[in-house]
């Protein structure tokens, strides 16, 4: 069975829960930004969490298909609609074949996750079908859908299937503002005091060009750095750093100016000084952060952060365990 | 006549202009065809066209050049022709 893309949308892609154990190589994590919403997508639908699925930025796509299929969308609002009869959202639904799926504009959030019984069926590139598309690997194509595409899903029974839906509070979107829990990191040094308490007490505003492999925010006071002789091999910008390695979720603010997320399709390592990582139960959350959202860094401890990320795997349990 | 609402498929920044030094898509009482290009939103570092799939007469953008948009925000109004 396959799936013809009518319209892509701005930004759609095929991604799993992502390619690990290469970004020492410099070839980034990928998958889906928001991966709890990607994992329950699969599950509305009875696949395997980790199947590909199609993650939209702030607009959906056109897809006809040509033969029945049971469909969920997850993360963020973006009303999916079947032939325009409008469906909902963290909900499973039949679509037959000759109908077309089509979406209504971004209410909350910034990325939906559309998953299609059965999974689609990319080739498997280093462990993973997500799409890094700066780097043209794996998905489809290596890129972001365009019309006319034919995407490949895999054959799956679903006669004994049943429309599933999940619970409001088992759903998972950030809250006003956005607030992004991090740990401050092995550079905060290298800030004033003053300089470390605007970056926490100020709002930044995400900036029009976040995107997969940053999310760049804006609006906060610029940060003043502690004088120093620049370090042999460091740049000349106090910013700079002999060069190291990109954690996932580490904020680097080149020039001091506008702190950068790198998120799932970043660069592994450069010269760029980190005030401290997002934990990763918030980096889910960065994903449906759109642009101009007022949003705050709330420093916590390392304990903190094992507790977030406990209290995240418990609330995908209970998704596991109303599902099944 | 009727008007229609033309609105912002994504959240961005708002442009009236293909660039700084060209002039605006469109001036109110211009005459519009389908298929012409009405003005730009920009994320993501790319820059997404709202094409008119109408023919009618421009009436104004509603929001400021390189304003903030949210999606379903209204951006411009054109009354069309019958």
């Amino acid at each position: 069975m396959s799936i013809k893309v009518i319209t892509p949308g701005l930004s759609t892609s095929v991604q799993d829960l992502g390619r690990p154990g290469y970004y020492h190589l410099g070839i980034p994590l990928s998958g889906g930004m928001d991966r709890y919403a990607l994992r329950v997508s699969n599950l509305l639908v009875g696949n395997d969490e980790g199947a590909a699925v199609l993650e939209a930025a702030f607009m959906g796509p056109e897809l006809l298909f040509n033969k029945d299929a049971i469909v969920a969308v997850t993360g963020a609002g973006m009303l999916p609609k079947v032939d325009g009869e409008a469906k909902s959202t963290w909900a499973s639904f039949v679509i037959k074949a000759g109908q077309t799926l089509s979406f209504d504009f971004l209410t909350s959030g910034a990325r939906a996750y559309i998953a299609v019984s059965g999974g689609i069926d990319v080739p498997i590139i280093l462990g993973s079908r997500s799409t890094y598309t700066l780097g043209a690997l794996g998905g489809f194509e290596g890129r972001g859908l365009a019309a006319q595409d034919e995407l490949p899903i895999n054959e799956c029974d679903i006669s004994k299937h049943t429309e599933k839906s999940i619970d409001e509070s088992l759903r998972n979107l950030p809250q006003k503002p956005g607030e992004l829990r991090f740990i401050p990191g092995i550079y905060w040094h290298r800030i004033t005091e003053k300089s470390q308490a605007t970056f926490i007490n100020d709002t930044w505003k995400v900036a029009p060009e976040a995107d997969r492999i940053g999310y760049r925010f804006k609006g906060g006071e610029a940060l003043d750095f502690v004088d120093r002789e620049q370090a042999f091999g460091a740049g000349s910008d106090p910013s700079n750093i002999v060069d190291s390695c990109y954690p996932y979720g580490s904020i680097q603010v080149p020039s001091g100016s506008e702190p950068i997320v790198l998120h799932r399709d970043a660069v592994s390592g450069g010269g760029y000084f980190m005030v401290g990582v997002v934990i990763s139960a918030d980096m889910d959350l960065i994903g449906q952060l759109q642009p101009n959202k007022p949003s705050t860094f709330v420093p916590v401890t390392m304990e903190e952060a094992l507790i977030a990320r406990r209290e995240r795997k418990e609330k995908l349990s209970k998704v596991r365990d109303f599902l099944s | 006549m009727a008007i229609k609402e033309f609105m912002s498929p994504v959240p961005g920044i708002f442009y009236t202009q293909p660039s700084p030094d060209e002039p605006v898509y469109k001036q109110v009482g211009d005459v519009v065809s389908e298929g012409d290009s009405l003005c730009l939103v920009e994320v993501m570092k790319s820059f997404h066209t709202i094409v008119s799939d109408t023919s009618g007469t421009f009436k104004g953008y509603l929001v400021e050049n390189e304003d903030e948009v949210s999606p379903g925000q209204v951006l411009l109004e054109i009354e069309i022709s019958e």
